[in-house]
């Protein structure tokens, strides 16, 4: 049985459904990730586990008990808020051992195990300080040590690193993972950045108006997104809308607007005559002055009409004669400058028929 | 001309006319009062010339004795502690009054907050004596509640009581005038919290008991400490409440001050009354800053 079952949950704040019939289950020491845009419902579902809400429908089952009508300090729940709320007139100890005294731990056991704690979150020496003389990625780590102390069956995180500067951002993520892993403790963290998902999560639910999308390891969200709204939200993505032509077996011929047909795979089935978007990942399309003729590749001919120098890659718009627009990936690795187009260069775009999706609407 | 003269200028455009005020109004007066209080009295009331002058030359007319006629007397040192203790009530009532209310104000929606913070300062706008004047009334013998309370008394085998020109009527006027002053720094704390604050104590296991005397009420400190300041100051000096609603048994230093200026005219008396009362609340103000100081760190 999963550590926490979340079983047709529905909140609903007058006209509007936050959270629409969503059921997850999350196994005891994964690192379990909500993502989607704002407002799609992802922090009211975080409060409705943690306690701070009650939902219209359905129920929370937390290590096989039922959730319903149990207060937030009653839940072995605990939260590490967005702005960390760190409680200012208390020094970073006494933030740390505030969930220790509220559980009547007897005072000499407490000062051993902040220590401990700071220890874990390497804020050793710090413990006398007060959170406004701390830097943000530190009241981050007291936040999350205070969190922790008392070993709680699941740690929730709202957006903890939306605070901090892009650099820091990274290496707070690798401890994240590193804590995580030792502690052995679960994680269900809520995040608006799709690449913050993909690098933490051992499973990620992608949320959308209230809905649970999909749900799965990262690499299957983005190798493998279900839908047209999970295909876009993650990653960069060609959406080349279309008709099914032919289906024969696991392959299928799609007539894409404005393009051609292509050929690609068939995941889940799709018949002739049904309407979806063909996606693409840019990586996935080459680019080149001229490419050969392949079998196993759709190949097209158009003009770059723009690019996106990002550094490690480059992104290149490429234009179509009939003015679709396909963005196809080359990464800066190659020495010197030996492919780099410009806009209005002519160039070939290929794809192997297995790299796009179709996803029916 | 040097570089930014004309900000030097502007602050003193800025800054000049409310120190001005203060060195006419303030400064000027506290002196004249301290110079008061080693004077004698005028033959008939007010003061005697500063200066005299005999064959040996020109004196300052200046002496001690005021002061010892203060500390001779422990009725004087009495009425300063009693009226030390009325105030030091006064501002405990208020306290317990205003604090719930204050909490009541900053958690309310937005939208009503305003009209709240309104009803309290409305009594504002209706002159100070009329309101102790309806006091009068409200606590006189011949009022209803009087005779409801002594109604109740009196089924219980007490009473009668009489309310006004009491202690207790002081006391009441007192904390009914200086409710505001001890709600609108506590909102104005209060206010500013962050709900998520409680949100993690309540998520770290804190009950609301808990939530309150942890977080809540230490970090509204600041403004107790404003709202204790704004009332006790006035409420330790205060005369006309007293006049009004203490009768004999009820008066303060406050008191004693305005007789020794307006019925005795005896200025150098009442200058020592009130050197001593200003010692005092600064003395007070600057204990409990530094109390605050201590509890901080």
């Amino acid at each position: 049985m999963a550590l926490l079952e979340i079983r047709a949950v529905t909140r609903r704040f007058g006209d509007f459904t936050a959270v629409d019939d969503v059921s997850l289950s999350i196994e005891a020491g994964e690192f379990f990730t909500l993502l989607g845009p704002s407002g799609c419902g992802k922090t009211t579902l975080l409060r409705l586990i943690a306690g701070f809400d009650a939902p219209d429908a359905g129920r929370i089952v937390l290590d096989g008990k039922d959730m319903t009508g149990i207060a937030p300090e009653h839940r072995n729940v605990h939260t590490v808020f967005q702005s960390y709320a760190l409680f200012p007139h208390m020094s970073v100890e006494q933030n740390i051992a505030f969930p220790l005294k509220m559980a009547r731990v007897p005072a000499g056991e407490i000062r051993p195990r902040v220590e401990e704690v700071l220890e874990d979150v390497r804020l050793t020496g710090m413990g006398r300080r007060y959170p406004n003389e701390l830097s943000g990625g530190q009241r981050q780590r007291v936040a999350v040590a205070r969190a922790l102390i008392n070993r709680p069956k699941l740690l929730l995180l709202d957006e903890p690193l939306a605070a901090l500067d892009a650099k820091l951002k990274e290496s707070v993520q690798l401890e994240l993972i590193q804590l995580q892993r030792e502690i052995g403790i679960t994680f269900v963290y809520v995040t608006h950045d799709q690449s913050e998902a993909l690098a933490l999560a051992d499973r990620v639910a992608v949320m959308n108006h209230g809905r649970v999308e999909q749900v799965d390891e990262p690499s299957k969200i983005y190798g493998f997104p279900k839908n047209r709204f999970v295909a876009d939200f993650i990653g960069q993505c060609n959406l080349l809308e279309g008709v099914v032509t032919a289906a024969e077996g696991s392959r299928i011929t799609v007539a894409l607007d404005g393009i051609g047909d292509v050929a690609a795979v068939n995941p889940d089935g799709d018949r002739p005559g049904e309407r979806g978007v063909l996606a693409l990942r840019p990586e996935k399309v080459a680019i080149g002055t001229e490419l050969p003729e392949h079998p196993e590749m759709n190949r097209f001919r158009g003009k770059v009409r723009d690019f996106l120098y990002l550094g490690d890659v480059t992104v290149y718009i490429v234009e179509l004669a009939s003015g679709a627009r396909i963005e196809a990936l080359l990464p800066n690795s190659a020495a010197g400058r030996a492919r780099f187009f410009e806009p209005g260069d002519a160039v070939d775009v290929a794809w192997r028929h297995d790299a796009g999706h179709f996803l029916d609407d | 001309m040097r570089p930014g003269w004309h900000m030097r200028a502007y602050k003193w455009l800025i800054g000049g006319p409310p120190l001005l005020y203060l060195l006419v109004f303030f400064a000027a007066p506290v002196l004249i009062m301290v110079v008061a209080s080693f004077r004698f009295p005028g033959e008939f009331g007010g003061l005697s010339p500063l200066v005299y002058e005999d064959e040996t030359g020109r004196h300052l007319d200046l002496t001690l004795e005021n002061y010892q006629r203060f500390f001779a007397d422990l009725l004087y040192l009495s009425l300063f502690f009693k009226s030390l203790l009325y105030a030091a009530i006064t501002v405990l009532a208020c306290l317990l009054l205003s604090y719930p209310l204050a909490l009541l104000i900053s958690r309310s929606p937005k939208k009503y907050r305003d009209v709240m913070v309104l009803l309290v300062i409305l009594p504002f706008w209706s002159n100070f004596l009329i309101r102790i004047y309806a006091w009068i009334l409200i606590l006189g013998p011949q009022s209803v509640f009087v005779g409801a309370l002594n109604g109740v008394l009196a089924w219980f085998g007490a009473g009668p009581v009489t309310l006004l020109y009491t202690p207790f009527a002081v006391v009441l006027g007192m904390v009914y005038v200086h409710l505001p002053f001890m709600v609108l720094p506590l909102y104005a704390n209060l206010e500013k919290h962050d709900p998520a604050l409680l949100d993690a104590a309540q998520d770290l296991g804190a009950n609301a008991w808990e939530r309150f005397w942890r977080v809540t009420f230490p970090l509204s400190l600041p403004g107790v400490y404003a709202g204790a300041a704004l009332v006790f100051i006035p409420a330790f000096g205060m005369f006309a409440i007293p006049d009004l609603l203490g009768g004999t048994e009820g008066i303060m230093i406050g008191n004693v001050i305005k007789q020794q200026f307006l019925d005795s005219r005896d200025w150098p008396f009442g200058s020592v009354l009130s050197m001593v009362l200003t010692v005092m609340a600064v003395l007070l103000a600057a204990l409990a800053a530094l109390y605050a100081r201590r509890s901080r760190q």
